[in-house]
């Protein structure tokens, strides 16, 4: 028996508009850009990713378990990004609904912020995951099983964490340098735990579709799906289980449906199933579909991101450090603010796309392509992100004046 | 081996402004790679540093004078006299450039330069008389158009005449920056494949020559920094061009916000009493200070002594100033309209109309250690690498380009 584990990730963070020193203490409105046209506007960008990924490739999962009750799919959707569609598209919602109905549509957990709470505050980092589960649980009647931390950022601590908690499984990247001679193709143990799963993602046959599948000059252009499928089964050999993680948009967004993604995956989903003894697994399925090899230790914290696989993309630089930090250091005040709106404020700037934007590694090179921002540069980015936290503080004064006052006239 | 006549207004000592420095850098390179070069200036004077190349002074003039009266003045074309006019009747910046047109003439009856490159509109007729009457190959150099100076606002029209007639004859023209590039196609209808974008670097006697930095020169602006203000520069001549009052308004700005801010602004001009009614209307007299023209060792003083330096140009074809503040430690806030700001990518930016970006800029780099810190971190390992040999080799290209012309011809 060969399992593909297919799982993607849904996320849209709420973009900082350009917000000035001048507005701070006078206007806080930080997420709704007015020019509907501008870079910052969430609204433009979720409805035209919506028209060119959401919808088509949603559909096209859909149409396919109706076809065929042995394909499934997992996916992680992020809290602020439910928040946008129940503002702008709340079809969305419902056929997502339709899909973990049918069973053959599993949630994984992750923060509701997909944020970086994980190494600045445990307990925010807990109390985002619990909000996450009720907020899927509210809207899908779920509760997840399955974690994934931000950015598949992972260490051993992430994995204990996760076996406290009772999750089945954690996702995490199938880096060479942490398997050795290992296969991603098999179940691991997470160091130190009993229980708790660690499922890897094939980055190989993962990448070949979310990175190389529009690449012409790749020497495999065009990617077709039976040419994948004998890759797979190639794979197989070092074991049953292709664990393929990518992001949702992949499909529509960052590879253009005009390249043939769409009707490539149509075809790798009726072309695996054509196979005897070939499925899909969900990862709960996959976590409990052998028993586990070996475990599997990360010291380091390992992430998805570029050759380095670490944080370096978030956490690289003094401005990146600088904005987390002040961001966490005022916890304490926001909570004890006792307002929800500035509470909700602050929890969507610990969204892990904000210190991206101030990723200055290949910044100088000319690269402007290496990392996508809505922001002109990496300092104006950190710029517009620290006025937003001084009309926090300015919020936080008002909030204590007023409350002397009502205390004086009492 | 390649014979070029050079046809420039200034060489250092001798030179007001960045056009001189990025003469000399240049030749000084392409002599490296075996260029023969003669350069042309309209005045007389010792250049007894330079041995890689002949200095011609075309005519018997005190270099104070090259220009008429007023340096860079463009608009005074035509109308300006000369104290004391030395021999001939030189009584504006036309006669000198007659004058100089006239030794060009001589000198091409004798000898047969590869090419003539000529900087700026200065010396454009003198090129385009090389080129209509000697045949020879024209590379018309831009450091700066007619609409820069002007700060984008038209300018002299007999300027733009001899600019436009020197781009139209050149073979090949140099632009320093992309945005002249542009202008030179869109303003005087120059195909593009015609122009070269070629950046410039710092001045290489800037980097070798020693220099310490004392702090006793500006001690008030020392004190003020022990006292936690922030110090924001620009250096330049106060001109349209160079967008200041844009900057005045913008440090009023900055002030309501951050108390602790001090501006020192460098140079001079015909702005200047303009910029200090403004700084008192304002209000902020006391946050600014005008150090008057400065060179040499007391405009790295002022370089030192900043934290932050500001090209606030409307229009600024590339802007070498920059590149000298980074090399003193300064973080960057440029406007986009500026040529350095297409090759600098460590810097702040800004439309050279947004006051309210540059204040927020000035003021979260003044309230932030790790932002000045990233900045000066990215803009160190930057500023210096592009060199003038880098710089040459793309001259020569131009120069093999437009050789083969003549050989069509």
């Amino acid at each position: 028996m060969r399992a593909i584990c297919l799982y993607l990730h849904i996320h849209q963070p709420w973009r900082y508009r350009r917000y000035s020193i001048f507005d701070v203490a006078h206007n806080h409105n930080y997420w709704y850009e007015k020019d509907y046209y501008d870079k910052q506007n969430n609204e433009r960008i979720f409805r035209k990713v919506a028209e060119k990924s959401y919808h088509p490739m949603l559909d096209l999962i859909e149409r396919n378990i109706k076809r065929y009750p042995g394909f499934k799919v997992s996916l992680s959707i992020t809290g602020t990004w439910l928040e946008q569609a129940a503002e702008w598209d709340n079809s969305l919602i419902e056929q997502i609904r339709r899909l973990v109905y049918t069973g053959q549509v599993e949630i994984v957990g992750e923060t509701y912020y997909h944020s970086l709470a994980f190494f600045y505050d445990e307990n925010e980092f807990q109390e985002q995951v619990k909000m996450h589960s009720d907020k899927i649980f509210e809207l899908f009647s779920v509760r997840p099983r399955v974690f994934r931390n931000t950015e598949f950022a992972y260490n051993d601590e992430v994995g204990r964490w996760a076996d406290k908690l009772g999750y089945k499984a954690v996702l995490a990247e199938g880096w060479d340098k942490v398997l050795g001679w290992r296969s991603p193709n098999h179940v691991y143990k997470v160091a130190g735990a009993e229980r708790t799963r660690l499922l890897l993602k094939n980055y190989r046959l993962s990448d070949d579709i979310a990175f190389r599948f529009s690449d012409r000059n790749w020497k495999e252009w065009p990617l077709t799906a039976p040419k994948f499928q004998d890759w797979v089964n190639m794979d197989a050999l070092r074991g049953n289980l292709i664990n393929l993680f990518m992001d949702f948009e992949t499909f529509g967004e960052n590879i253009w449906a005009d390249t043939g993604i769409f009707e490539f995956m149509e075809q790798l989903i009726a072309g695996w199933l054509k196979e005897f003894d070939n499925k899909f697994v969900t990862v709960s399925e996959a976590a409990d579909i052998e028993q586990p090899v070996d475990t599997v230790s990360m010291p380091e914290t390992v992430t998805w991101a570029d050759t380095e696989r670490d944080l370096s993309a978030w956490l690289g630089n003094d401005i990146q450090h600088e904005a987390e930090k002040v961001l966490y250091d005022m916890k304490s005040d926001i909570l004890r603010s006792g307002d929800p709106d500035l509470v909700s404020d602050w929890r969507r700037m610990t969204t892990s796309d904000h210190p991206y934007y101030m990723c200055t590694k290949y910044w100088s090179d000319g690269d402007v392509h290496a990392y996508f921002s809505p922001f002109d540069s990496p300092y104006d980015a950190f710029m517009y992100y620290m006025n937003v936290i001084r009309d926090f503080e300015w919020r936080i004064q008002n909030l204590n004046i007023q409350r002397m006052k009502l205390l004086g006239e009492a | 081996m390649m014979k070029i006549l050079m046809l420039g207004w200034e060489l250092p000592p001798h030179n007001s402004g960045g056009l001189g420095v990025a003469c000399l850098n240049l030749s000084r390179a392409l002599a490296k790679d075996g260029a023969e070069i003669d350069f042309v200036v309209p005045y007389e004077a010792d250049h007894q540093e330079i041995s890689f190349m002949n200095v011609l002074s075309a005519m018997k003039l005190d270099p104070l004078f090259r220009y008429g009266v007023g340096a860079y003045d463009s608009k005074y074309v035509d109308e300006a006299l000369i104290p004391d006019a030395p021999q001939e009747k030189m009584i504006s910046i036309r006669d000198v450039q007659h004058n100089y047109c006239k030794f060009v003439e001589e000198y091409l009856m004798e000898y047969k330069p590869d090419v003539v490159h000529a900087h700026d509109w200065l010396t454009f007729e003198a090129g385009v008389l090389a080129k209509r009457n000697f045949g020879i190959p024209l590379v018309a150099h831009v450091h700066a158009t007619e609409y820069d100076r002007s700060g984008m606002r038209g300018g002299n029209p007999v300027v733009h005449a001899i600019e436009r007639e020197g781009l139209m004859l050149a073979d090949k023209i140099i632009a320093v920056s992309q945005a002249t590039k542009d202008i030179i196609h869109e303003k005087y209808d120059i195909p593009e494949d015609k122009i070269d974008v070629v950046y410039n670097s710092l001045d290489e006697d800037f980097l070798k020559s020693a220099y310490k930095y004392d702090s006793d020169d500006y001690k008030y602006l020392e004190a003020m920094k022990g006292l936690g203000y922030t110090i924001v520069s620009t250096v330049g001549r106060f001109t349209v061009q160079k967008g200041l009052s844009n900057l005045m308004r913008a440090a009023a700005r900055a002030i309501s916000k951050e108390r602790k801010l001090i501006f020192v602004f460098a140079g001079d001009g015909e702005q200047k009493q303009e910029l200090l009614d403004l700084s008192a209307k304002f209000g902020i007299s006391k946050n600014v200070v005008f150090t008057g023209f400065v060179r040499g060792k007391q405009l790295r003083d002022v370089y030192a002594v900043s934290d932050i330096f500001v090209m606030s140009s409307v229009s600024e074809p590339f802007g070498l100033t920059a590149l000298e503040a980074a090399h003193h430690g300064d973080v960057l806030i440029l406007t986009k309209q500026s040529g350095v700001a297409e090759v600098i990518k460590s810097a702040m930016e800004y439309d050279f109309w947004d006051e309210e970006k540059l204040a927020d800029e000035i003021v979260a780099i003044s309230k932030s250690k790790a932002l000045r810190n990233t900045l000066k971190k990215g803009i160190s390992t930057e500023y210096c690498k592009i060199s003038w040999q880098d710089v040459a080799k793309k001259i020569e290209k131009v120069y093999n380009e437009v050789d083969k012309h003549k050989e069509l011809c």
